[in-house]
């Protein structure tokens, strides 16, 4: 018999790779690495979730330039190291036309060096530090960045909470959570306020309680905790058993269900900003929301998945003006980026790479995140 | 003055922690001399399984909790006397370091056997005992940092008396001693090995609750950071001698919560361990350890 009769497996492989040949078919590689596991696994998770159905969206639309899109994700466990590795992997081994990621601006740091090494273009959809698309011009975001969320967060802690006497308690290890809180500072202050005192902490750390006692001892009116949803849950937690009854607010980092959950009744009454409100009754804001919760059943979509969505929505809308999946057209294109009408708002690259976008100010009400405000830049 | 007193409460119920989990690393220590760098990793299985026997019981009230501390203790146990029979026990005549290599691969089998298991994600630890905050003054205790130090301390006492008084604690220093003389006495050395990884994996077991009682959110890589603490105050306290974890347990906490309140809290750690070394460089074999001649 015949090797190929003896091997039907075989058989199939070599005639569906013909079949896909011949069509010319290949479909588009796009990488994208995110923290489906660990500490910021929810971040993650719904930026993937985001990020999944837009490419579905674009699919089923018939692809990019022809051909279908082929979205190659790696996890980088939300650890350090793992997205250089992953981003290595998606550039030489998979050849992808661009990278999306990461939530986190350490980790979006970490890859957007070897992107621009290979002239790949990249999007990080939430990374919100300036640093990040200083790298290069291969650079890109989605998302408002930190200068913006600081300021925004400190007017509304100075206006709507009216608060004087504030203390910083920020993530040495983050590269988001040192910017933000600079930048808070600076906001505060210049608008009259007095940043009493700024502790630190490290990414990871459970135990809080030290910093909190001394943030008591300083007698201040509210606590700004530019962190992650983990670390701000149990700021919370062990602040309120330290009697500290005062406004505990930050940033974007904040928003996901764990921050419910491992909080509990500790974060009622917190605030943060964002860069999406599902509330928003404008009809793609509604059409992405029924989308989300028709493909992943009920869920509701937050800001991340939200960011996913529009960084592989402007991507798309880049190389179909460019017309190419080649490097330096499609960042040409992304650079020319104007007034697209994604979820999170309409997006406009600017000089920098960096779009300009609202912010969402929301907060903690029976067990539940509610929208208060929105704050135009 | 009531931010010092504050200060000291955090620092004993962290310290209380890293006391619990350094006796096991120590016990391992001292009766097979090497480090049992899964035994972090154990103390994450208490808290996993803390999580589920939880559900199992009234919320919030005493003896549920109890009888979860309880449960986890004895699963942590029959979890380090089958990690010891499984790995290590086969490799008891080989190098010691053949065993190391073998622990931290248990280790990282255990971490990531709990990611597949248990998922990535931190999960929220639930309240197992009825909790209260006292006031006295400026001063904030919880009942959970008072349990943590009550249940170390009847922990270290218990542990004290069964390494001194009963007499599979004197064969367990026998052995210590000398394996070769201890199994000439007739000490059947297997048994005194699973007793002792049974025994510090059940005080892991119940340093892992306490710890999920107050930071309560629990993933599988919990352990390596208090892991790591852990074994660095066993070694600071003198490794192999019991009272010295628990000093350097309580040293470490302490320092940690000081310098993390203290304007320099940017450094905490490098402050930290920066203090370990110099003690070290005066007592190479820990505070309380006895130097060793190495005999070659």
């Amino acid at each position: 018999m015949p090797f190929a009769f003896r091997h039907p497996f075989w058989l199939l492989m070599v005639a569906s790779l013909l079949a896909l040949r011949a069509a010319g078919q290949e479909p588009l590689k796009v990488g994208e690495v995110a923290s489906l596991t660990g500490k910021e696994g929810t971040f993650g998770q719904s930026s993937h979730k985001g990020t999944l159905l837009a490419v579905e969206k674009l699919n089923a639309g018939g692809g990019l330039l022809g051909r279908k899109i082929e979205l190659v994700t790696e996890d980088n466990q939300s650890k350090q190291g793992e997205s250089a590795t992953a981003t290595r992997k998606l550039i030489s081994r998979d050849k992808v036309i661009a990278v999306l990621g990461e939530v986190a601006s350490s980790r979006s740091l970490e890859m957007a060096p070897l992107a621009q090494a290979a002239h790949v273009p990249m999007i990080s959809p939430s990374s919100t530090n300036p640093k990040v698309t200083a790298i290069g011009d291969y650079i890109f975001r989605v998302c408002f960045i930190d200068p913006f969320q600081g300021t925004v967060m400190a007017k509304f802690a100075r206006d709507t909470l009216h608060l004087r006497r504030v203390a910083v308690l920020d993530s040495v290890s983050s590269a988001y959570s040192v910017g933000l809180a600079k930048y808070f500072k600076a906001g505060f202050a210049a608008g009259g306020g007095t940043i009493a005192l700024e502790q630190k902490y490290s990414e990871g750390d459970k135990d809080f309680k030290a910093q909190l006692t001394v943030i008591k001892a300083a007698g201040v009116d509210g606590i700004f905790v530019p962190g992650y949803y983990t670390e701000a849950a149990l700021i919370c937690r062990q602040a309120r058993q330290l009697g500290l009854d005062y406004p505990i607010f930050g940033g974007d980092g904040w928003e996901g269900s764990p921050l419910l959950e491992i909080g509990g009744k500790a974060v009622e009454g917190i605030y943060y900003s964002t860069h999406y409100s599902p509330e928003n009754q404008a009809p793609a804001v509604q059409a992405f929301v029924r989308d989300f919760q028709a493909r992943f059943g009920g869920e509701i979509p937050d800001a991340m998945a939200a960011l996913g969505y529009d960084s592989a929505m402007v991507l798309a809308d880049a190389v179909r003006r460019a017309g190419t999946t080649e490097g330096d057209k499609v960042r040409d294109a992304l650079a020319a980026t104007k007034d697209y009408p994604g979820v999170t708002g309409s997006t406009t690259i600017d000089a920098q790479r960096n779009a300009s976008k609202a912010a969402a100010i929301f907060t903690v009400q029976d067990g539940k995140f509610k929208f208060v405000e929105s704050i135009a830049p | 003055m009531a931010e010092f007193l504050q200060q000291t409460v955090n620092g004993l119920s962290l310290g209380a922690i890293y006391a619990l989990i350094a006796l096991g690393y120590t016990m391992v220590y001292g009766v097979l001399r090497f480090i049992n760098f899964a035994h972090a990793d154990v103390f994450m299985a208490g808290a996993f399984l803390g999580y589920f026997l939880a559900r199992l019981v009234p919320a919030e009230s005493f003896g549920g909790g109890l009888a979860v501390m309880a449960g986890t203790m004895v699963g942590c146990a029959l979890l380090g006397i089958l990690i010891e029979r499984l790995a290590y026990r086969p490799l008891r005549r080989g190098p010691t370091l053949n065993v190391l290599i073998t622990a931290i691969g248990v280790s990282l089998f255990l971490e990531y056997a709990g990611q597949l298991g248990f998922g990535a994600e931190p999960r929220t630890f639930p309240a197992l005992f009825p909790q209260r905050d006292f006031n006295l003054g400026g001063l904030s205790i919880s009942s959970n940092q008072l349990l943590v130090i009550g249940v170390a301390v009847a922990l270290l006492v218990a542990l004290q008396a069964i390494v001194h008084r009963t007499r599979i604690g004197t064969a367990m220093r026998a052995l210590s001693l000398n394996p070769v003389a201890a199994q000439l006495m007739g000490i059947n050395t297997d048994v005194v090995i699973s007793f002792t990884f049974g025994l510090g994996s059940a005080l892991a077991g119940a340093g892992g609750i306490l710890y999920a009682m107050n930071y309560p959110s629990i993933d599988p890589l919990m352990g390596v950071m208090p892991g790591l603490k852990a074994f660095v105050a066993a070694v600071l306290g003198g490794i192999g001698n019991i009272r010295g974890a628990a000093l350097g347990g309580l040293i470490l906490g302490l320092a940690e919560t000081f310098v993390a309140g203290s304007p320099w809290s940017t450094y905490k750690d490098a402050i930290v361990f920066g203090i370990l070394i110099v003690i070290l460089l005066f007592r190479p074999a820990g505070l309380l350890g006895k130097p060793a001649v190495e005999k070659v």
